[in-house]
């Protein structure tokens, strides 16, 4: 069965015929083909797949698209400055090396950016408390861990 | 003059693209007439398979395609081949079974291929999987190392199930030594059975062009050129000409993306039967079982010592679990990549080690992070530390007592270890750590009721396995040079091509540092193209921390090139002989002169040659090398492990990790930085966290993120590292590699630790609280 959804996803509305079963990160990835969001479990544990809907950080592997109808939907391709300028919590990241691969890369900046928000100075504890649904395999989230207390001061300094 | 790149903490040139979501993994390339492939795997861990049918799944809606084994054996597409050729302790060629993508008659561990399909979409290609029926007869089966030898066969020409029985030491010798020793201490160990888990599943997207015959193949790939090479001359019969492989943006490998995979095969011929594009991407749970493990040793190790401490002798007895088949480079890990290392940091005048080589079924292991280094290293190190307790010698002195201290250094198991300071890595991690502080930080940790341990490991690797002669006497069936290339553009901007591969290692970065600051030039000049068969001449790709060491020296080689001819058209420039050109870093100088051209302006007289010795001299300025290194080079290191138990439950937490490393000279210490903190995160999972389980049927019992831990941001610590550079003596860099350490000395340093907290003298890994709580019971 097919369906239409439509929804705002980085500022722009947009809507598609998709089967009922289409996950929202499917819906993303294949037919925004905004491939910043990644897949890497199939268990909602390593949330690579990471996005802001309606403002809060979710896993957009564990909702079917249809749930995100009418929302409001940030993926990371619209996190910097449209003119290219990295983001506080981006360029913290790049300063620090809290990224190697980049594949859980999208997913840690998206979950950070909602942390930052209610963490304007978090210690190293609340950081790695915030981490527990993302996984990272090259970093030993040393750098990470660096990366999002810089952001978020960063975040804070620049309100 | 600016200053020096090399050394310099630069942020990485490759950030940009990962933090603004515009990388181009495998999975996010999408081709015209794209169809999606997926796998029917099997249930059982051994059973022959009576009869496929296939109707019902072909019928299904968006169904393009169904291929079974069969249909494989029918085009002639080859099994899969493994490219180390051991040689037993009876001069006979390890049991190379066949290994085909798809299989045939019989299935030999869960997750085996046994059909694809392919269709429109990748939900209608997973919907007709589940309606592909296969009638199977299952069969008694094994998963246990250990218990191979006497469990049901799984290939018609192993019927013991063994691959090979290897050896390296003098054995007699040994003996000897051991039957006058004052002290002899014996582990018996289980090296755990890992699934490398990189965040990015493995991904596959092949195309086929009738209009040149010409296949492309964009692959997750630590080593396109490998895979092109195994997948043209020994699988598909393809001339080189015509199939290009793509590994663009790679999201992490670890080992466990070296290797020629059957799904790479099924989806490339695919690709050309339909001449449409195939792509499959793997899902976790595909990958949990489909992916080559890692470790997998049951090992008996004994040291011998004389009365003062020295060390005499070391013998080792391991069973190495291969899994169901041989996996690319599966063979030369337990043997040639392990045995290797048993002298470690120490001056041992006699080793032996034997190494039997057994089939199961299970997923097949090969190389991951470290990749037999680790276990190497695991024997040494519980094997010294343990033995330090026992003669109640503290354990940093034992290893001063035995340290290898005059180079070059020849082990008594084959390698010839060039250059290295173990006194400096371990004093400079006794410091960082305040061991001396140690003791007051255990009477505080019983005081809050737990008890803390503080363990070492002091580790050797061999990385940039060479050279190409020597690695073929021993059995290898590939080169292991690298290639680089130099591409000078009219202006003076530069193009690297390297066979390198990065897929996390930032080589865009380090390689441009390297480059920038032989030519004189900024980082913004100098871009590095790696990972396109089409684009790089040629290359061996990343594995065993060889970037930099092999690789970057190959690029340096190609500058030298560079570097000569600029010296003649400088010459030519500035009227001057060409012995008395001198070369800094951008500059042309004649000697004791102020007259001088830079970089750019012989670049520019290189492509525009109107002032030019046209007559001696060709136009243009590009130069490629290949380099064949003369010889490994050692990286080692001290780390020193703090944890904390708590009595109640068993739960451990690493309270500090200071690692101290001897990687030569550093390029970019930040990122050198990072590397060993994800190796080291891997190490301490190996320890604590991660531990593939299969039940006696040969079920993966770990089959998931939730039943498999890798570390999370809260199981580890900050860590303090630092580094000491003693240049390697046979590469221009000075380098030596950086890449696995972590994960190679973190394993035994949790475990000294571990037991030390706990009084025990072994303890199995993972320790999980479980088993931590258990050993404080019997303790």
């Amino acid at each position: 069965m097919s369906v239409k959804v439509s929804m705002k996803v980085n500022g722009k509305p947009v809507s598609a015929e998709i089967e009922e079963r289409t996950l929202l990160v499917t819906f993303i990835r294949e037919n925004l083909r905004l491939t910043g969001t990644h897949v890497g479990c199939d268990t909602a544990q390593c949330g690579a797949c990471t996005i802001h809907m309606n403002g809060k950080a979710i896993k957009s592997c564990s909702i079917v698209a249809m749930q995100a109808e009418g929302a409001d939907i940030l993926t990371i391709e619209a996190v910097a400055h449209p003119d290219g300028t990295l983001h506080p919590m981006q360029a913290a990241f790049k300063e620090n090396h809290g990224l190697q691969c980049g594949f859980c890369t999208p997913g840690m900046v998206m979950n950070a950016l909602d942390f930052a928000k209610s963490h304007p100075s978090p210690t190293e504890h609340e950081v790695r408390e915030s981490l527990e649904g993302n996984l990272c395999r090259c970093t030993g989230y040393h750098n990470i861990v660096k990366s999002i207390m810089a952001g978020a001061r960063a975040m804070a300094g620049t309100k | 003059m600016t200053p020096s790149l090399i050394g310099a903490r630069i942020a990485r040139k490759e950030d940009y693209r990962f933090l603004t979501g515009s990388g181009q993994y495998t999975d996010d390339v999408a081709l015209p007439h794209q169809t999606y492939a997926s796998f029917v795997r099997s249930p059982h861990a051994h059973a022959n398979i009576r009869r496929i049918s296939i109707d019902k799944a072909k019928r299904a809606p968006g169904v393009v395609a169904v291929y079974t084994g069969g249909d494989l054996a029918a085009a002639k597409v080859g099994g899969l081949p493994c490219g180390w050729l051991i040689t037993d302790v009876n001069g006979q060629p390890m049991k190379e079974p066949p290994y085909p993508s798809l299989a045939l008659d019989k299935v030999r561990h869960v997750g085996e291929r046994v059909a694809v399909v392919i269709a429109e979409t990748a939900s209608q290609a997973r919907d007709a999987a589940e309606l592909v029926e296969v009638d199977y007869q299952p069969l008694a089966a094994v998963a246990s190392g250990a218990k191979a030898r006497g469990g049901p066969a799984l290939h018609e020409i192993a019927p013991d199930n063994t691959c090979y029985v290897w050896a390296i030491g003098d054995k007699n010798a040994v003996d000897a030594a051991f039957a006058k020793a004052a002290h002899v201490t014996k582990l018996e160990f289980v090296n755990n059975r890992l699934i490398p888990n990189a965040i990015e599943p493995r991904a596959v997207n092949a195309v086929y062009s009738r209009a040149d015959d010409s296949t492309t193949l964009y692959v997750a790939s630590q080593n396109p050129h490998v895979e092109r090479l195994l997948m043209t001359a020994f699988v598909l019969g393809l001339p080189e000409t015509k199939v290009r492989v793509v590994a663009p943006d790679v999201g992490g490998g670890f080992g466990s993306k070296i290797y020629l995979y059957a799904e790479d095969v099924v989806c490339t011929w695919a690709a050309r039967q339909l001449a449409r594009a195939v792509k499959w991407t793997s899902d976790r749970s595909e990958a949990f079982v489909s992916d080559a493990h890692g470790r997998d040793h049951v090992t008996v190790a004994e040291l011998a010592l004389d009365k003062d401490g020295k060390f005499l002798a070391m013998r080792v007895r391991t069973t190495a679990n291969l899994g169901a088949y041989l996996s690319t480079f599966a063979s030369c890990i337990p043997t040639i990549l392990y045995a290797t290392l048993l002298a470690g940091q120490y001056t041992t005048p006699h080793i032996y080690c034997e190494v039997t080589a057994v089939f199961t079924n299970t997923t097949p292991v090969d190389a991951y992070r470290g990749a037999g280094r680790p276990e190497a290293t695991y024997v040494v190190e519980r094997l010294v530390e343990t033995a330090a307790r026992e003669i109640k010698m503290d354990p940093a002195e034992l290893r001063r007592k035995n340290f290898i201290r005059q180079f070059p250094y020849q082990t008594p198991v084959a390698l010839l270890y060039d250059t290295g300071n173990y006194e400096a890595t371990l004093s400079a991690a006794m410091k960082m750590a305040d061991v001396a502080g140690f003791k007051e930080r255990r009477e505080q940790s019983l005081r809050r009721g737990k008890l803390r341990g503080l363990g070492y490991a002091c580790y050797i690797e061999a990385c940039g396995i060479a050279p190409s002669n020597v690695a073929g006497s021993l059995g290898a069936r590939a080169g292991l040079f690298e290639a680089g290339e130099i591409r000078v553009h009219p202006t003076g901007t530069v193009t690297v091509f390297t066979g390198s591969h990065a897929h996390g290692q930032g080589h865009e970065t380090t390689f441009a540092q390297v480059v920038a600051d032989r030519l004189g030039l900024g980082m913004e000049q100098v871009d590095i193209v790696h990972g396109d068969t089409s684009k790089v001449l040629f290359g061996m790709g990343t594995y065993g921390s060889r970037s930099i060491a092999v690789g970057g020296t190959a690029i340096v080689k190609a500058l030298d090139k560079i570097v000569a001819k600029g010296r003649k058209i400088a010459a030519h420039l500035l009227e001057a002989s060409e012995a008395d050109i001198e070369y800094d870093r951008g500059v042309f100088k004649v000697g004791g002169t102020d007259k001088q051209k830079t970089f750019g302006e012989v670049a520019f007289a290189a492509y525009v040659p109107h002032n030019y010795p046209l007559d001696k001299l060709e136009p243009g300025l590009n130069e490629n090398a290949f380099y064949d290194p003369t010889n490994f080079t050692f990286p080692a290191g001290s780390y020193v492990c703090e944890v904390e138990v708590d009595r109640e439950t068993g739960a451990s937490q690493i309270v500090a990790f200071t690692a101290v490393d001897d990687f030569g000279k550093v390029i970019n210490p930040m990122i050198v930085e990072g590397q060993v903190h994800g190796g080291l995160a891997q190490g301490i999972g190996q320890a604590l966290t991660e531990g593939c389980a299969y039940d006696e049927t040969g079920q993966l019992l770990t089959g998931s993120f939730a039943d498999y831990c890798i570390p999370r941001a809260n199981d580890l610590p900050l860590f303090k590292v630092d580094t000491r550079e003693t240049p390697c003596t046979h590469n221009p860099l000075g380098v030596k590699g950086c890449g696995e350490a972590g994960a190679i000395g973190a394993p035994a340093a949790v475990m000294n630790a571990l037991t030390d907290a706990l009084g025990v003298k072994d303890l199995s890994m993972p320790a999980t609280a479980q088993k931590v709580w258990q050993a404080m019971i019997r303790a």
